[in-house]
């Protein structure tokens, strides 16, 4: 696993080690929004590149991924509800439930293609959100309080919030690891052939239709994990969780980070989220500057900038970060 | 070569095929003999795309059965009739662009090489698959360009490697649409070397334009008019067979192209 | 039987707005083979404009024709600035592009209306019931809806099966090549195409600002059921919209209504009351699932694709 020191591998390591240190800055600093903010990054990231699996490298262009974020979310939320706070039920319960309705919607889903499949996850998606929406018992549209953080019989303390960020990166790291040998397998090879060339793939003697179902279970089941972190981390969950526009935000992280690479879709969900926190800031700044209206107005109409920004992106910059530092490599 | 009293490797029996008024197979009778290159021949418009359709499983027919080895394929998938020793090239190269030759050829290896639910092992190491996939590349002459990403081969170096993946499945037949389509003539002679080579150990079916390598390669040729097969023969009884010449040869040299 | 009488008229009055907003969807997805998911934003657009224009000319008709026309202008505008640049490009392109359009889309409207939604209010001759038939009253409102669609839909229905351009739509034709053969100035074409679309959700969006309100947001959740009326109908088929959309118009309406009271029926009342509202959302995504397990490519699905 020796790498070559190009642009893209000197940008992951410096992005990692960025990352293992967040926590180190927030203290020296006494900055805990900071590592708040790291941690939501993170675990939206794990996201990202489970959606990235399937979608740079299997071409399956989900727009309802982030029903398993709600999913997962929700195990997590439900189960403490009712009492059972131990996180060694709630997370892998997380990930089944999640993987079982991955299960279900590819093997409906996966049978389109193209723009038809993203209607139909995007439809599914906006399915389990209403389901959660109409559940009363569990805060409905208001969403649903946790009171207690997954328990680990004391090996861990999530409450920790540096512990829980550590945890959730440690998380993130393997997740990437996985992926990446997943990739590089014979079952990868498959999911990018069927990406390629699908045709091709059944004219050799694949039935590619088991492997990208199998693929698209396996990002399922990653991204409810993320959930029952995010569930964690905001210590709340709500059918906004999985509103299709935080679909479009994963879609978003993916392409802005590179859809090409494992590892792009962190770089992806880093960029967007500190976007997020920084442009409202910086239009806030010109909106003073310029017009007068207060910072706080202006900050609001930071989505007017990013509507196009992503039009802009797609026209200009399809490749995303990771393609930027590709790039620079041959230039 | 051809054993004439064995039962025919593959037996096209009233295959028909209609898309709305249009007739595109019509009651096609055919069969193909262990180890002969059959070629068919007809003008375009003949339904040689529709029927390659059909024997590669791409295309459901409306009537009609398909035999391969003794076993009745007409309902099975494409990848089924793949793995049961049907391969084929494309005559519109479809091919995984943005892959290297050798990452191509493997993965028709990989293909027939037991299942791929394999997760963890780089599969790009692996022996199994990398030898039988430059053992492939070199049968064709693409060893040289294993390397490349098939995006920036020539349009002939495609065809060759259509015909590289073919192989790497360890074929019993191969169903070959039109192979030379688009190359020069030198280009072609090689191909029809290639061709002859294969010949002795694979059974080939040929759709071909080029009646230069068609006269040459071919044990028996079957021609296809409006979607019927009107002769099948050897090469010399098919030159002389006056309905043919009509429909399609003409009356020189045979450069039928519509 | 008055009340399955009204909630079969609504839920004939919803699906007809799904089929303006499908119908408009697979116009240009047909001719330009362009994903729009901006089109929920013209929807609201449609919405806005018209509660805008009726209370400032004061006239109901004269606001609707002035929201019409700007919705159209809009959607004009919107081809030719960004939609353009798109065309030929990979579906995923045209999602995030108009991702990124519904975002900008729902923040403009934040920035000119306000966040709070708008109302339209109804002219007294619209705004009464009327006797369909003996003892049975029903919304004027509602029922010009009906009619005001069915019109459209007759409109549209001629112009797929007379006209060149309706033959390119079920021909699933997207190809510029073969447009250009027919005679057609393409870029013209594409712009008057993408305006009507969005003709036509405007005036979904309008009709049913009346109902509900004007909200920023409203387009994306009616856009998410303009795609399962597409999936179940087929892609490419007008045809295959219309059935469909009055399909899950009527069960949506008429589960959501009925529904409670067919579970009391069937289960304890403490399970009934939970699971109905959760089941009543759930319907027309069931009924997608079963449409798809049974026919994949939808009910009507047109040629090719």
């Amino acid at each position: 696993m020796i790498a070559a020191l190009t642009p893209r591998t000197i940008a992951v390591a410096v992005v990692i080690a960025m990352l293992a240190l967040v926590p180190v800055y927030a203290h020296l600093v006494g900055n805990l929004f900071v590592l708040s903010l790291f941690t939501r990054i993170v675990i939206l990231a794990i996201a990202a590149v489970s959606l990235n699996l399937i979608m740079g490298f299997g071409g399956m262009v989900s727009f309802g991924h982030a029903a398993y974020i709600g999913i997962g979310g929700y195990v997590v939320g439900i189960l403490a509800h009712e009492g059972v706070r131990s996180g060694f039920v709630q997370w892998p319960l997380a990930i089944l439930l999640s993987a079982i309705f991955a299960l279900g919607i590819g093997a409906l889903s996966l049978r389109t293609r193209g723009v038809y499949f993203i209607m139909i996850t995007l439809a599914f998606a906006q399915m389990i959100y209403y389901v959660a929406v109409a559940l009363d018992r569990y805060g409905g549209d208001d969403g649903l309080t946790i009171y207690r953080r997954s328990q680990f019989a004391g090996l861990v303390d999530l409450a920790n919030k540096t512990v829980f960020y550590y945890v959730c990166l440690a998380l993130l790291l393997g997740c990437v690891y996985l992926v990446w040998r997943l990739v590089n397998s014979r079952f990868g090879l498959v999911i990018q052939g069927s990406r390629s060339n699908d045709r091709r793939m059944n004219a050799i003697g694949f039935p590619t239709f088991r492997y990208r179902l199998t693929a698209f279970v396996i990002a399922g089941a990653i991204c409810g994990l993320s959930g029952a972190l995010l569930a964690n981390h905001t210590d709340f969950i709500s059918p906004a969780m999985m509103h299709w526009t935080r679909s479009g935000d994963l879609i978003v992280m993916a392409v802005l980070g590179g859809m090409g690479s494992v590892f792009g879709p962190v770089l992806g969900a880093l960029a967007l989220l500190l976007l997020e926190e920084a442009l409202p800031s910086v239009i806030g700044l010109f909106a003073v500057l310029f017009t007068g209206k207060d910072m706080a107005t202006a900050r609001e109409y930071w989505q007017l900038i990013l509507g196009p920004m992503l039009l802009l992106i797609v026209l200009f910059a399809r490749g995303g970060i990771d393609g930027i530092l590709a790039g620079l490599r041959r230039g | 070569m051809a054993d004439a009293e064995a039962e025919p490797l593959l037996q096209i029996d009233r295959l028909s095929k209609r898309f709305g008024g249009v007739i595109a197979s019509d009651d096609v009778v055919l069969d193909v003999a262990a180890g002969e290159l059959h070629a068919i021949i007809g003008p375009n418009g003949a339904g040689k795309t529709t029927l390659i359709g059909q024997l590669t499983g791409e295309i459901a027919p409306n009537a009609g059965r398909i035999v391969l080895a003794g076993q009745d394929i007409t309902a099975l998938p494409a990848w089924r009739r793949s793995a049961m020793g049907l391969a084929r090239s494309f005559q519109i190269t479809s091919l995984f662009l943005d892959f290297t030759a050798q990452d191509n050829v493997a993965l028709a290896v990989q293909a027939h090489a037991g299942h791929s639910f394999r997760f963890w092992r780089n599969a790009r190491t692996e022996n199994e698959l990398r030898a039988p996939a430059h053992a492939a590349l070199a049968r064709v002459g693409l060893a040289a360009r294993a390397a490349q990403v098939v995006a920036n081969l020539s349009h002939g170096e495609h065809r060759q490697l259509e015909i590289a993946m073919a192989l790497a499945t360890r074929p019993r037949m191969l169903l070959l649409d039109e192979p030379m389509a688009g190359m020069g003539p030198e280009e072609s002679a090689r191909m029809v070397a290639l061709l002859r080579e294969l010949k002795q150990d694979l059974t080939i079916l040929l759709v071909e334009h080029d009646m230069e390598a068609v006269f040459a390669l071919a044990d028996r040729i079957s021609v296809l008019v409006y979607g019927r097969v009107i002769a099948t023969g050897t090469p010399e009884a098919i030159r002389a067979n006056e309905e043919v010449r009509q429909a399609y040869l003409g009356d020189d040299d045979g450069g039928g192209d519509a | 039987m008055l009340l399955l009488i009204e909630q079969f008229l609504n839920g004939l009055q919803f699906g007809l707005l799904l089929f303006l907003l499908a119908a408009g969807l697979t116009l240009v997805f047909g001719i330009m083979d362009l994903v729009n998911l901006a089109h929920g934003s013209l929807y609201m657009l449609g919405a806005y404009f018209a509660a805008t224009f009726t209370a400032l000319t004061g006239s109901f008709l004269l606001g609707v024709v002035l929201a019409l026309a700007a919705t159209l202008v809009t959607g004009m505008a919107v081809e030719v600035i960004a939609m353009r640049r798109l065309y030929g490009r990979d579906h995923l392109d045209h999602v995030l592009g108009t991702f990124g359009l519904i975002l900008f889309f729902n923040e403009l409207v934040r920035l000119i209306w306000g966040p709070a939604g708008m109302n339209v209010t109804l002219p007294p001759w619209l705004n009464r019931s009327v006797e369909i038939l003996p003892g049975v009253h029903y919304s004027m409102y509602r029922l010009s809806i009906i009619i005001v669609a069915l019109l459209v839909a007759l409109f549209l229905y001629l112009v797929i099966m007379r006209t060149r351009i309706g033959m390119l739509v079920r021909a699933g034709a997207s190809n510029r090549e073969m447009t250009g053969a027919l005679g057609i100035n393409i870029n013209l074409l594409y712009t008057f195409v993408f305006g009507i679309g969005a003709a036509l959700a405007g005036l979904a969006g309008l009709m049913q600002a009346a109902i509900l309100t004007a909200q920023i947001g409203m387009g994306e959740n009616i856009l998410i059921l303009a795609f399962v009326v597409i999936i179940i109908g087929g892609i490419g088929s007008i045809r295959g919209s219309f059935v469909a959309s009055i399909f899950v118009g009527l069960v949506d309406t008429m589960g959501r209504a009925f529904l409670p009271q067919i579970l009391k029926a069937v289960l304890s009342p403490a399970a009934a009351s939970t699971m109905a509202p959760a089941l009543s959302s759930m319907l027309i995504y069931l009924l997608m699932a079963v449409v798809l397990i049974v026919r994949p490519a939808g009910l009507f699905p047109a040629a090719g694709r």
